[in-house]
């Protein structure tokens, strides 16, 4: 018979410690439902996403049930939207309409792919979508976008980035009435993943099986609760404590994956190493940071701390499913994150200090709340510096930023559920004008002489 | 195929007859059972044999929770795939 104690200790991480899986998503290519004619290439595209994805929420709660895991998001990822709406002559919003009446047929809470690829460039249809942008997050409410303007192998697209400023500001100023809660639902990406289950920047890549089955995981109070037990450990201890319960949380998205990829007929891609908070109490990464020792995330040693955590996720995360992939770090969303959104009040958490957690951890500047007198200048100031640690270090980073229109620092904006809410956070007011307005392409960085 | 039931809280008379009874309503065969009381704490857990099921697994879970509540006790039916996949390598 399996050992009391440890049925005792998987009931508890589950009802305690807010173990959970946070998203099965499954990925859908469009590929096959370009037309020119851009009705019947929506009318493809309702019926690709409902025909794939009509068991996936039904699926997913059967699975919560038996295994008595939460499993919290049921999610649907497609083909960046730019490569099917290229062929088209109109708006691309109507794909944005569809995608979001395809999500609510079936279920699902958020439905990613609204999204352009311009790393290197514009091609046909990308700078006709990301224009859409603002329009499509305002008048749906489950699609979410995101654009990848930068890689380690091409550089970043500075006007790509200059674009992108305006784009989140203007994606906020039409949302001003519910918090500009679109700015939420859109990232900038630099080394963007193909096949990342994370909203907002989830889409399936063109390199991806026709449909699959991604799995994020979650648990930052089940590694809280472990490290509390060891107040006096060595950091080496705490890096395998870390270990040996990442271990445990990513064996759990293992066995999700693979069931859930088995009843829906569908391959089983991977499992994100993740650490994803949530607002709710005890679901906190900054909690496990403060854990480790320090007063409040921000203070001196954050950067170490996050990283050691972050590495240490990763190494039992790996060994405890058959494929990794995804954006697999510890997030630092601000307003999803009770820890974060107390140390961002009181002042220790800047956005100069997140920036430097970036560099160490997945995935960027992540729920951030940025006064509304913030230009899309800076805003595409700060894309690029983003962009700028992603490109050397060779990983992904994101910005997903929200101006608050009409407000300024020192002030809230509220969303409510998994989005939680964000203290406005201070930015840096001199201007970067000139550097943003020269435009072209950040060349690719040297791979040798690394220092 | 098996599932574990845990069930946990306050001790009371007949929390083990209720919980095994509604098995054998649904046909689910029990085939191991151990319990501890610490002071007032009463867990139990039970592994039996859902092979022969006559109700989904989900809805045994459903009402397993619901007898629990009745009772004022959590009782949880989980697969047991999610403690071996955990606990062994």
């Amino acid at each position: 018979m399996i050992n009391l104690s440890d049925i005792l200790e998987t009931i508890r991480m589950i009802q305690d410690e807010c173990l959970d899986i946070r998203t099965i998503t499954m990925g859908i290519s469009l590929l096959d439902c370009t037309d020119s004619d851009i009705d019947r290439a929506c009318e493809k595209v309702y019926k690709k996403i409902t025909s794939c994805a009509k068991d996936l929420v039904r699926v997913g709660e059967e699975i919560e049930k038996e295994y008595g895991i939460p499993i919290i998001n049921k999610r649907i990822s497609v083909t960046p939207i730019s490569m099917i709406s290229a062929a088209c002559k109109e708006s691309p919003v109507k794909f944005a309409l569809t995608m979001d009446r395809a999500a609510e047929a079936v279920g699902v809470n958020l439905i990613g792919g609204y999204s352009a690829l311009v790393q290197k460039g514009f091609s046909a249809g990308d700078r006709e979508l990301i224009e859409s942008i603002p329009e499509a997050l305002a008048k749906t409410s489950r699609v979410c976008s995101s654009v990848n303007i930068g890689s380690t192998k091409t550089g970043i697209n500075l006007d790509a980035c200059k674009l992108m400023g305006r784009i989140v500001r203007e994606t906020a100023e039409a949302t001003v009435d519910s918090d500009c809660f679109g700015a939420a639902k859109l990232v900038v990406f630099c080394n963007s993943v193909d096949d990342n289950p994370f909203m907002a920047g989830a889409y399936h890549g063109v390199g991806e099986p026709d449909c699959i089955i991604n799995v994020g995981v979650s648990g930052p109070g089940v590694v809280r609760a472990a490290l509390s037990k060891h107040p006096n450990a060595d950091i080496n201890e705490v890096c395998d404590i870390i270990k040996k319960t990442a271990y445990k949380i990513t064996r759990v998205g293992q066995l999700v994956g693979v069931t859930a990829s088995e009843r829906l007929g569908v391959p089983f891609g991977i499992v994100d190493l993740s650490l994803a908070p949530t607002p709710a109490v005890g679901d906190s990464v900054a909690h496990i940071l403060e854990e480790i020792g320090l007063e409040q995330c921000g203070a001196p040693g954050t950067t170490a701390c996050l990283a050691l955590l972050n590495d240490s996720v990763k190494k039992g995360g790996v060994m405890a499913c058959s494929s990794v992939g995804g954006l697999s770090g510890a997030f630092i969303p601000v307003s999803e994150d009770a820890g974060m959104i107390d140390d961002a009040r009181s002042g220790s958490l800047t956005i100069e200090k997140l920036e430097a957690m970036t560099a160490v951890c997945s995935v960027g500047l992540d729920m951030i709340a940025i006064p509304g007198d913030t230009t899309a200048d800076a805003i595409a100031g700060i894309i690029a510096d983003e962009a700028a640690i992603g490109m050397i270090n060779s990983k992904t980073t994101a910005v997903r930023v929200i101006p608050a229109i009409g407000k300024k620092d020192g002030e809230e904006l509220d969303w409510g559920g998994l989005f939680g809410h964000a203290p406005i956070m201070r930015v840096n007011k001199m201007s970067q004008s000139k550097f943003i307005n020269r435009g072209g392409q950040i060349p690719a960085p040297l791979h040798s002489l690394k220092n | 195929m098996k599932a574990v039931i845990s069930v946990i809280g306050k001790d009371a008379v007949g929390i083990l007859a209720k919980v095994s009874s509604m098995c054998a309503e649904y046909n689910a065969n029990v085939t191991d059972v151990s319990q501890s009381v610490l002071q007032d704490v009463f867990a139990m857990v039970m592994l039996v044999d859902i092979t022969k099921l006559s109700i989904p697994l989900a809805e045994l879970s459903d009402r397993m929770s619901a007898l629990g509540k009745s009772l004022g006790l959590s009782v949880y039916v989980m697969h047991e795939d999610i403690f071996n996949i955990m606990h062994k390598i």
